[in-house]
């Protein structure tokens, strides 16, 4: 007890700067906690089948209304019948990140190859259809979780791949191929992403002959890819400067040719300092995926908008209820996502020089 | 974002969209589309199973049941207010219907066809019922809380003056802000369109305590709209809306619509297809109204099922009304 009253004094109270920091802290903590705890858990509501159970003097969160709505916040305007298609899609994403990601599961090259090769092909033929006996869903059906996760996925796995090729490109000794990359990175990045949407969902379909009309979601993930993407090349270029010009050159001595030095020795060591950059633009373009709504498409944040207007539901804590329900998904999400990359990290031991 | 709407729209009124045979598309690739609100109390909101419900829903459905005799044959493409014309004009929907006020300029300079109007709505007050007041001319040194930026304010400002009354105006930033100072107690009014407040009293602590005065102070005719350039295609939209109102008017609902068929009234006869071939003059059959009627329902259904005493809205028909009961809903005959 004295040790635990010392070490508080010896750091939490040394100086009068730090006891006035310390006590407005657990001030600022004990004035702003108890009132969310005592409005979402305490005072909630947990079960009902209309407003009339959310309205009253006294009645904290509505979570009933979460549940009204659980089908839809999760697989968006996807038919109910075919439901289970989505089901198994992201029953196939869950196993098979955990297979890359569970230290003690064998074959990662396996389980790498699938994702790569096999999954996106698997849910895109299942989320899609219109083959093999299955019923298409136009994208148009797509909303809720399911979309800002296609959204969200799609668009960090083609924005990295894309983003080092370009990375590549601006450090490249053929003007061109410098020229192209270094345009193509500063003309994206000088774009704000709502424009970018806005363009490919309402503009291309005007510049383009209609035999080359295509589905308004696929252009915005285009749209979202190479926009990601020149963010991208800027965090991989931040790391390919970080390894000694004497790397190349001495993989050059050794007779490597371009894309073998790239590979074997600079990408890997570039790359792995490069994870915190990384990982920090996918919590953001994870985020930065409910921008789709300018466009029209109900993502997670957009279907629990419009939830928010249904007059069944409509109540003072239905709208406060909802974006908390809104939060903690993201919040889960960034934060395993920033987990995985602390681990990837200490695994491979980043902390080391070069 | 406005001026990139703006350019947008400039831009595409350049390119002047051919859209003729728009029937003849949507025939070909068998559903409507139509573009609707994210989500608005009693116009458009999705339900809780996903399906798209409300007054400019239910629009889009009646001319699906014209065209294919099947009014789940629509594909709704939730539209972002800053979007909705240059979606219309990209072509992603064949319709608008999106509770869009019509205005001069937006008619005239968008390149887009306003067809008439499905919803009279405009700026009112909503008071605690505990204030017993039962008219706005009542509101005489009221404290009327609104959102700042918007027309709303300038709005409330002309009434007052108009009525030589004293008011004080608290503005704020969100709609949820001034709501809920309006909820504390900080003002005696709300201010906004009508159909807006009703959505706001659901959002009240205790919604039965509030009222909606009568009076309407401002002119926001909602209405669908169409690409310019297509008159056919026009022409079917408003004659569909022209169709609910008249079936209204003649007292025909989805329940009886069987039954007067067999009517000796030649102005019933003439909506649900058995004399003359005005049908076959927009491009359908000649059962069209039929196919609405029977399986949408009439403007008041319509009105009744999305907005009404049956709903938690309760909103009153008002404007709204048939020309004959005092409101402004008046179609041109079908002859």
């Amino acid at each position: 007890m004295t040790t635990a009253l010392r070490w508080t004094r010896a750091n939490l109270f040394s100086t009068p700067g730090n006891a006035v920091l310390t006590s407005s802290i657990v001030l600022l903590f004990v004035w702003a906690v108890p009132p969310v705890i005592d409005w979402a858990f305490l005072r909630a509501v947990w079960t009902g089948t209309s407003r009339d159970a959310c309205v009253g003097a006294d009645v904290g969160a509505c979570w009933p209304y979460i549940w009204a709505r659980a089908g839809q916040i999760i697989y968006g305007f996807y038919p109910d019948g075919e439901r289970w298609r989505v089901d198994i899609v992201y029953a196939l994403g869950i196993a098979g990140t955990l297979w890359l990601t569970l230290p003690n599961i064998p074959r990662k090259w396996l389980g790498a190859a699938l994702m790569i090769f096999a999954f996106p092909v698997a849910a895109y033929v299942l989320l899609l259809g219109g083959v093999f006996g299955l019923e298409a869903v136009p994208t148009l059906h797509w909303g809720g979780l399911l979309l800002t996760l296609v959204v969200a996925v799609v668009g960090i796995a083609a924005s990295l791949p894309l983003g080092i090729l370009l990375a590549l490109g601006r450090r490249s000794e053929l003007p061109v191929i410098r020229w192209f990359s270094v345009t193509f990175i500063e003309v994206w990045r000088g774009v704000p992403m709502i424009t970018v949407l806005f363009m490919a969902a309402n503009m291309l379909p005007l510049f383009l002959p209609e035999s080359l009309d295509t589905d308004k979601l696929f252009r915005a993930l285009v749209a979202i890819a190479i926009f990601n993407a020149a963010y991208m090349a800027e965090v991989v270029r931040g790391g390919l400067q970080a390894i000694p010009r004497g790397q190349e050159e001495a993989a050059k001595a050794l007779g490597l040719g371009y894309w073998r030095r790239m590979t074997f020795v600079v990408l890997p060591q570039a790359l792995k300092i490069s994870i915190p950059g990384l990982v920090n633009n996918m919590v953001s373009m994870l985020k930065d995926t409910s921008l789709i709504s300018v466009i029209g498409f109900l993502d997670l944040l957009g279907v629990i908008q419009a939830g928010n207007t249904d007059p069944e539901w409509a109540s003072p804590n239905t709208a406060l209820t909802g974006y908390l329900f809104l939060a903690i998904i993201y919040w889960a999400a960034c934060f395993s996502l920033s987990r995985y990359s602390a681990r990837l990290e200490r695994n491979l031991n980043v902390g080391a020089r070069p | 974002m406005r001026v990139l709407a703006l350019a947008a729209l400039m831009f595409a009124f350049g390119m002047a969209v051919a859209s003729a045979g728009t029937l003849e598309q949507v025939k070909a690739r068998g559903y409507l589309g139509c573009g609707v609100n994210e989500g608005t109390p009693g116009f458009s909101t999705p339900d809780a199973k996903g399906n798209w419900t409300g007054l400019d829903v239910d629009y889009c459905r009646g001319i699906a049941a014209a065209i294919f005799n099947d009014k789940t044959k629509v594909r709704f493409t939730p539209t972002a207010s800053q979007e909705r014309f240059a979606a219309l004009q990209a072509g992603q929907f064949e319709v608008l219907s999106r509770n869009t006020t019509w205005t001069m300029d937006r008619d005239v300079s968008l390149g887009l066809e306003f067809i008439g109007v499905d919803f009279y709505d405009g700026q009112g007050f909503m008071v605690p019922k505990k204030l017993g007041i039962k008219s706005a001319l009542e509101l005489n040194n009221a404290v009327v809380c609104t959102q700042t930026g918007t027309t709303t304010e300038l709005n409330a400002a002309d009434f007052f003056r108009t009525h030589k009354m004293k008011y004080k105006i608290l503005v704020y930033q969100k709609e949820a802000e001034y709501l809920a100072a309006y909820d504390m107690g900080r003002c005696d009014a709300d201010t906004t369109d009508k159909s807006g407040l009703y959505g706001d009293r659901l959002r009240l602590k205790n919604p039965e305590d509030h009222v909606v005065l009568p009076e309407t102070i401002s002119k926001e005719p909602l209405g669908p709209s169409v690409r310019q350039g297509d008159p056919r295609w026009a022409d079917l939209c408003r004659w569909v809306l022209f169709a609910l109102i008249n079936a209204e008017e003649l007292g025909i609902t989805s329940k009886n619509a069987d039954a007067m068929r067999n009517s000796p009234s030649p102005e019933i006869r003439r909506l649900l297809g058995k004399e003359g071939a005005f049908g076959r003059s927009l491009g359908l059959t000649d059962d069209w109204a039929y196919r609405i009627i029977k399986q949408v329902g009439n403007y008041g259904e319509i009105f009744e099922r999305n907005f009404g005493m049956q709903t938690p809205l309760k909103i009153e028909r008002g404007l709204n009304n048939l020309w004959t009961k005092g409101g402004l809903m008046y179609a041109p005959p079908i002859r």
